[in-house]
This record gives C-alpha cells, structure tokens and sequence, in this order.
C-alpha cells in the first residue's frame, strides 16, 4: 500500500510500524514535503489477515525463522514438539538478558520461546545491543512485526 | 491522472483532488508486499530444487483411503531404493506418522529449516500430528469471530512453510497427502513453480467416482498431470467399478486395485508404476 498527500502531490513515505494493542497494527507514514504523518490503524480481523499471509507491513529486516508463522500462532501445540525449544540463542548467543526479560521470555509458550529468543537475540546482535531488556523487547516486536510474541 | 468517482466529490466541494494510481507512485513501498510474496515462492522453490517430483495424493471423497495408500505407496518406494518424503497436508486429521509407524518425538533444528521425522524404512515425513498436543484439534491465535475468514489463508500458510521450511533434502518423491475436496490442491498449485502431478484414490462405489471426478477435472483443468487411478477397498462391501470407470474417462491408468489387507506386492507393484511415469 501507498499514501499519497493530496495537497503536496507527493508519496508518503513509510516511517515505524507499532502495536499499540487490542489487536490493532498500527502504520505511520509522512510527507517528505510538508511533514503531515497520517496512521494507518488495521482492525484485529485485518491484522490477523496480513499476519496469516506470513509478510510484514513495513517490510523485515531478518530472515524468517524455520516455520515462523506456525510456530507463532498455533495454541495447541506441544510444548516439546522442537528441540531447540530450551537452549539455542541464535547468531544473538552472548548477548545479556535482564532479569525482567527473561521473566516476560518465560511467560512465553514452550511451543514458541525457542524461536522467539532467537528472533530478539538476533535483533540485539545486528543492533550492537548488549543487554535485552523489556523495552528492547517492545522495539524488537513492532520493528519486526513479531504479533503477539 | 485517476477520475470518476473522486471527479464528482471533487466537484461538490470545489477542489481538485490529485488522485493517482499505485503504480504512478515510484517511491519505494517499504513494506514491499508483493516481494515479499515472491521471496516466499522463491524459498518454496529452492528447498524442493532436490525434489524429483511432486506427486499429490487427492480425491474428492473422505474415507476413501488417501493417507493409507500414500504411506503404503512411501514406504514402497523405500523398499525399492528410492527417496521419498511425505508431507502430510490433512492438518486438522494427521495420521501420516501414525502409518509410517513414526513415533511423536521433538523436531531437530538444523540451519535454516527443521528436520523431517524419519521412519524405520527411510520415508522423511512433516505433519501436523508431530507438533500438536495429543488429542487437542488443531488452534490458531486470533479473533474467534469470523474466524472462517483468516483460518483457510493460515493453513494455506502452514502449507508453504512444510514445503520451504523442512530439510526435504534430495527426494525422487514428495507426497503430499492431501485432505478431502480441492481447496488444499489448490494452494498446492498456488505454492509450487509447476502443477504437481496427481495420483487419485477412489473406492469402487458410484457414489465415490462421482465425487472424485469432479477432483480430477478440478486437477486437470489447472494443469496437473494425472498419473492414475488407486481403487482402494475393492474386496470388501463396496461394489462398484470406481476405478476402471475414472481412468476410462480421463485417459489415465487404473495403477493399483487394492483390497482391504493389501500385502506388499500392491504397494511395490504401485511404487514401481509410479516410478516408471515421467
């Protein structure tokens, strides 16, 4: 999708992606001319549709993770069904997590946390981050369109 | 410049609104939707770059046996020498390990994709049934309202991550087992660079030739070659002809007649039909 500010005539340009919450996936974009920003606000209905595609508004800077989407929004799945679910960190292996990240990595599903830890120690990495803390946590999941992880 | 209906709004409240198209704008669109799509097709592509053939194993009709021939057929082409895979499609009634005689055990992470289970005669397998809680059907996160709307475009995406994100490796036969009616072959279609063969299964009754007929039309109609006819259940309370009849009409083999106890020359006898077909 595009925007268009109409009384400049010139294309919006895409500016952060945020989850502010209830389901909503917010856009923002703003003219590189007058500096207007508009949002684009999707109902949970639409931005369960865009996650159901597997693609990330805004676009992604890392790979995608092996059955990423699967592994992301099934809620029947067993909480041992992967290996690596307890112990790979990813490229991210070294990066330092904070007592209250690893408290909000914790409440995170077996089915998941393996691919989830993995996901925020690679954004940390490629971002010289040392420590992830909760707040990295909150970048990591708008920037990278991570939907309920 | 884009006129019609915003020309009329335009004109009821004396401005001139400068609409265009999308393709009219040429900043880069960040989110690069469509690229996205194409990356997607593009690492379906090149993790079944090793794959001999894809062969879908459909029909029309539930209860017919399509898993059951699928794993038997698998496991043939094992005994024979040959690399096969199956990639059991029928998300919400796994049963594909269950045939394969593959215990339920954790998913090994290698690289960039997950390991596929193995059986004890070599058959590499992916299903549902290996990731989900016993006896829980299967959940996905989401509004439960309407939920028809986004659950098949969920499946139709776990579909393309069993075929991008599983170390198939080298394979001379992927199949895919595919769930009763055609919306699952299609996606199927919708996923891979080319339609992939089709291999349908049928029991004798008329009944069952006439909903699979409409299977193998939808098939044929997108393309798929169809490689033959199963007709599974024939020595039992099903009379009919099933078989014979479906692969008269659509010019294709009766590849194997297959009885309720079926012994392993059926299955070989099928593995090396399916083999010899190009």
């Amino acid at each position: 999708m595009k925007f268009l500010c109409v009384e400049c005539d010139r294309q919006m340009l895409f500016e952060e992606r945020r989850l502010p919450g209830d389901g909503t996936l917010a856009a923002a974009f703003r003219c590189p001319q007058c500096g207007r920003a508009v949002g684009l606000l999707t109902n949970p209905m639409e931005t369960q549709l865009v996650a159901s595609l597997g693609v990330k508004i805004g676009g992604t800077t890392i790979e995608p993770q092996p059955l990423e989407m699967v592994r992301g929004m099934i809620t029947t799945g067993r909480d041992d069904a992967f290996a690596e679910g307890t112990g790979d960190g990813g490229r991210g292996t070294g990066v330092a997590w904070s007592a209250e990240a690893q408290e909000r990595l914790a409440r995170v599903p077996n089915f998941v946390r393996g691919m989830v830890k993995k996901i925020y120690a690679d954004y940390a990495k490629d971002r010289g981050i040392v420590e992830i803390t909760p707040t990295v946590m909150d970048s990591a999941r708008s920037e990278l369109g991570l939907e309920g992880m | 410049m884009q006129r019609g209906v915003l020309a009329s709004y335009d004109a009821f409240f004396g401005v001139a609104l400068n609409i265009r198209t999308y393709h009219d704008l040429t900043e880069p669109d960040r989110s690069g939707l469509p690229g996205q799509i194409a990356a997607q097709r593009r690492r379906v592509a090149a993790r079944l770059a090793g794959v001999g053939r894809v062969v879908a194993v459909m029909s029309g009709k539930g209860g017919v046996g399509k898993s059951f021939a699928t794993a038997g057929l698998g496991r043939a082409l094992a005994r024979a020498g040959r690399t096969a895979g199956v990639l059991d499609a029928d998300f919400n009634g796994p049963t594909i390990p269950a045939l394969l005689h593959i215990p339920v055990a954790r998913c090994a992470l290698r690289n960039d994709a997950i390991e596929p289970a193995v059986s004890s005669d070599g058959v590499r397998c992916f299903s549902m049934a290996l990731l989900l809680q016993d006896g829980r059907p299967l959940g996905f996160r989401g509004p439960e309202a309407e939920s028809h709307v986004w659950r098949e475009t969920l499946e139709a995406a776990t579909l393309r991550e069993f075929l991008a994100d599983v170390a198939w490796g080298t394979l001379d036969r992927l199949l895919v087992d595919l769930p009763p009616g055609i919306q699952r072959f299609q996606e199927l279609v919708d996923l891979l660079p080319a339609p992939p063969a089709v291999l349908t299964v049928t029991i004798p009754t008329a009944e069952s030739r006439d909903a699979v007929r409409r299977a193998m039309q939808f098939a044929q109609e997108r393309g798929a070659q169809l490689l033959g006819v199963v007709e599974n259940m024939v020595d039992g309370p099903f009379a009919g002809d099933a078989g014979e009849a479906l692969a008269r009409e659509f010019a294709t083999p009766l590849v194997a007649r297959v009885p309720f106890n079926p012994d392993l020359r059926v299955w070989d006898g099928l593995a090396q039909r399916m083999m010899r077909s190009s």
